[in-house]
């Protein structure tokens, strides 16, 4: 933008001399408010995003305990051993099942509690916020309660003993075989809502006209939806596609209070795993290796995913209006 | 919205130690000059969160140059603030310090004070119990309580499954647990996500298996390759095939909720949990029987037949401080004060600690305490808990290993080579 204004400006002057000296102080002008709005922004950013990784990218070139002057240069070490450790490995695979069932099961759910809850039905507020209202808890207070109703004897068993479902009742944070898959119904419980949320806005933005027209040339409700509607709602489903990702990779409150990993690793995430290594066995160099890998592998799938999946939506809105 | 904020934890805590690592200096404080302590300890609730600050302040009252900024702060956040504050120029002068390895690992900041000399005077009567707060000879540090392991068990379930007395060899815990699962109850329970409590049974098998001087030898060198360590793990394995704990045990939280080991305890759920002195409390907060102290008992870890340890060696640690380098002599002075006859025994009558000073253990309120206390003051052994007494990186890794035995992961071999592997440097 900046530069399509300084460079249209000289054609329009009035006399040779005085645009340059006008265009000068123009330019002066716009970097001093470049520089007033966007410095406290950058500070922040550099300051609190930029320099920490440049440290942890530092650090995860030492072994180091945390305590006194890194001097312990290993190089590459630990990265090595991070990606040819078992438990990482698995951990890496636990975060992309979460991911994988991230998408194929609450995009699903999500898309069609929006499409119903968009719909003119009594009670829709309320339904909405029952929906909602999971995820405007924290992840701390979800985990607690549902480690509380997840024990052995707790709640869930009991209501499923109750209904019939007593064959049914499992272990469910103890058995390594199914532990992962307990912990994503609980994500899934909390961050439905986040979804809904996302979709319905995505509705909302969809002209009414659109699907009138659809009806009228005959189009069932089912059609209008599959060929007016998803098309539309697109960009919005790429856009919780990509939070719901890097959310899924960065998995780790929830697990750390239900399981700490456990049991076994069979519920270990790349951040449990850097938090175990970081912060409970004093291995901090270490821990910086593996979150420089966790920001590396973020990192791709933001980029990427961006380039390919997000392009035809950001195209027009931003690339464009620069062009 | 979750997206963003897990990695920006560890990254704004990197963040913090350089620019902590880039503020001022504190400067040194004079030997004899009025000086403040910031005294960092991890008693958050009451009672005892007003008792320090009593006894801060009666210090005060006879050492009216040292005044004191108290800040509690949770026991956990310990793990992550001490390092950064070691690294910082302003570390708190009086620090939470449970000794062993943790301490060895803070030495190489430079800035713990070694109280050899200044707590000469005064750390005699305290015996073995100090000698966790020492590294390489020196004192940096001291235990104002103690903690020993041992089981604790519910008598009215005892006496419904007809057991009789309390078991004093592995054989009789056997026949115990037999009986208890034959009336239908959870013999053990224990809380084996929390990882720690499973370490308590092979810390305990190695203790009876192996000769104190094998115990030592392998904590220090780090390596537990004698073979009484293999044969600790066997035996732990058959202890676990008897399948002693309660159903999904290695799910189970230690202390968190009603559903947690100490809270089957509480609520007669389970009849014993191997656990330390501290458990009458956390039961208490976990249970609305006011008359739970009557209910339960306490009983040592047995005898294994053919072991050459001590059956009354004892597994313990403590709770202690250490003091920074800035106000060194202060500090030590003070640490003294918690340690006299009578602030230990004003401790030891809050009923809630083992007293480290062996006069004050007749003011413990309950019989199970003085009990343990007796037990503890003169054991032939007192063995810090391994992964305490190791550096962290290698108890936690003894600590996750075993713990992936409970589930059925790995054998004696895979914990006793854990340690050899994480002392070398391998993940």
């Amino acid at each position: 933008m900046m530069s399509t204004a300084t460079s249209s400006r000289p054609l329009t002057a009035p006399s040779p001399h005085a645009p340059a000296a006008g265009g000068a102080r123009r330019r002066s002008r716009t970097r001093l408010e470049l520089a007033l709005l966007l410095a406290p922004a950058l500070v922040l950013f550099v300051g609190f995003v930029l320099i920490p990784i440049a440290v942890a990218a530092y650090y995860s070139l030492y072994s180091w305990n945390g305590f006194g002057p890194l001097t312990n240069f290993v190089g590459l070490d630990n990265y090595v051993d991070a990606l040819s450790g078992d438990v990482f490995q698995s951990a890496i695979g636990h975060n992309l099942i979460i991911v994988a069932l991230t998408i194929i099961v609450q995009l699903p759910l999500s898309l069609g509690l929006a499409l119903l809850l968009n719909r003119k039905l009594r009670g829709r507020a309320f339904l909405r916020m029952i929906v909602f209202a999971p995820y405007v808890l924290s992840e701390a207070v979800t985990a607690v309660i549902w480690l509380l109703i997840l024990q052995p004897g707790g709640f869930v068993d009991e209501v499923l003993r109750g209904v019939g479902l007593g064959w049914f009742v499992k272990q469910w944070l103890a058995d390594p075989k199914i532990v992962l898959y307990t912990l994503f119904v609980v994500i899934t419980w909390k961050y439905i809502g986040f979804g809904v949320i996302l979709l319905l806005a995505g509705l909302q933005g969809i002209p009414a006209e659109l699907r009138e027209a659809a009806a009228l040339d005959g189009a069932s409700p089912w059609q209008a939806t599959r060929h007016v509607v998803l098309p539309l709602l697109g960009p919005t489903i790429r856009v919780w596609i990509f939070l719901a990702v890097i959310g899924s990779l960065q998995l780790f409150d929830l697990v750390w209070i239900m399981t700490l990993g456990g049991p076994a690793n069979a519920s270990t995430t790349m951040v449990t795993y850097l938090t175990d290594h970081g912060f409970k066995r004093y291995e901090f160099g270490f821990g910086s290796a593996v979150a420089v890998i966790l920001f590396i592998i973020c990192f791709t799938f933001a980029l990427l995913y961006q380039r390919f999946a997000l392009r035809r939506d950001t195209d027009g809105a931003l690339t464009r209006a620069v062009n | 919205m979750r997206s963003v904020h897990k990695l920006s934890v560890a990254l704004a805590a990197a963040a913090t130690l350089l620019l902590a690592s880039c503020s001022g200096s504190g400067g040194d404080a004079s030997a004899n000059g009025p000086v403040t302590l910031t005294w960092w300890h991890n008693r958050t609730t009451e009672p005892m969160k007003t008792i320090w600050r009593q006894i801060a302040d009666d210090f005060h009252k006879t050492h009216s140059d040292v005044s004191f900024t108290i800040e509690p702060i949770q026991n956990e956040q310990f793990q992550t603030k001490v390092p950064l504050a070691l690294q910082g120029s302003t570390p708190p002068d009086i620090f939470q310090q449970w000794g062993g390895g943790g301490l060895a690992d803070q030495l190489s900041s430079g800035k713990i004070a070694d109280i050899t000399q200044a707590s000469q005077s005064w750390i005699g009567p305290l015996g073995q119990s100090a000698k966790g707060w020492q590294v390489g000879g020196k004192q940096y540090g001291v235990p104002y309580q103690m903690h020993a392991v041992g089981f604790w068990y519910r008598k009215d379930l005892f006496t419904a499954a007809g057991v009789t007395s309390t078991p004093t060899t592995l054989d009789e815990l056997n026949a115990a647990v037999a009986k208890l699962k034959a009336a239908n109850l959870v013999p053990i329970a224990v809380g084996g996500k929390d990882r720690w409590p499973d370490a308590f049974y092979y810390n305990y098998f190695s203790i009876r298996q192996c000769s104190v001087d094998e115990l030592k030898t392998a904590v220090e060198k780090k390596d537990f390759s004698a073979q009484c360590f293999t044969k600790a793990g066997e035996n732990l394995k058959t202890f676990l095939d008897t399948k002693p704990f309660q159903d999904g045990f290695v799910g189970t939280p230690a202390q968190q909720g009603a559903g947690s080991s100490a809270g089957m305890l509480a609520n007669g759920k389970a009849a014993m949990e191997l656990q330390g002195d501290w458990q009458p409390d956390v039961m208490q907060s976990l249970s609305e029987d006011k008359d739970l102290d009557s209910k339960v008992g306490w009983f040592p870890f047995p005898s294994v037949p053919g072991g050459k340890g001590d059956p009354n060696s004892v597994l313990g640690g403590g709770d202690g401080f250490s003091c920074t380098t800035r106000a060194a002599k202060a500090c030590a002075d003070f640490l003294g004060h918690l340690v006299s006859e009578d602030v230990q025994k004003q401790l030891a009558a809050t009923g809630s600690v083992l007293p480290v000073h062996p006069a004050a253990v007749a003011s413990l309120k309950t019989e199970t305490h003085k009990k343990i206390a007796e037990y503890v003051t003169k054991p032939p052994h007192l063995q810090f808990y391994f992964d305490i007494a190791m550096p962290t990186n290698v108890g936690q890794a003894l600590n996750d290993a075993i713990a992936n035995f409970f589930a059925g992961q790995g054998g004696p071999d895979t914990i006793v080579n854990s340690v050899s592997k994480a002392a070398a440097g391998n993940k």
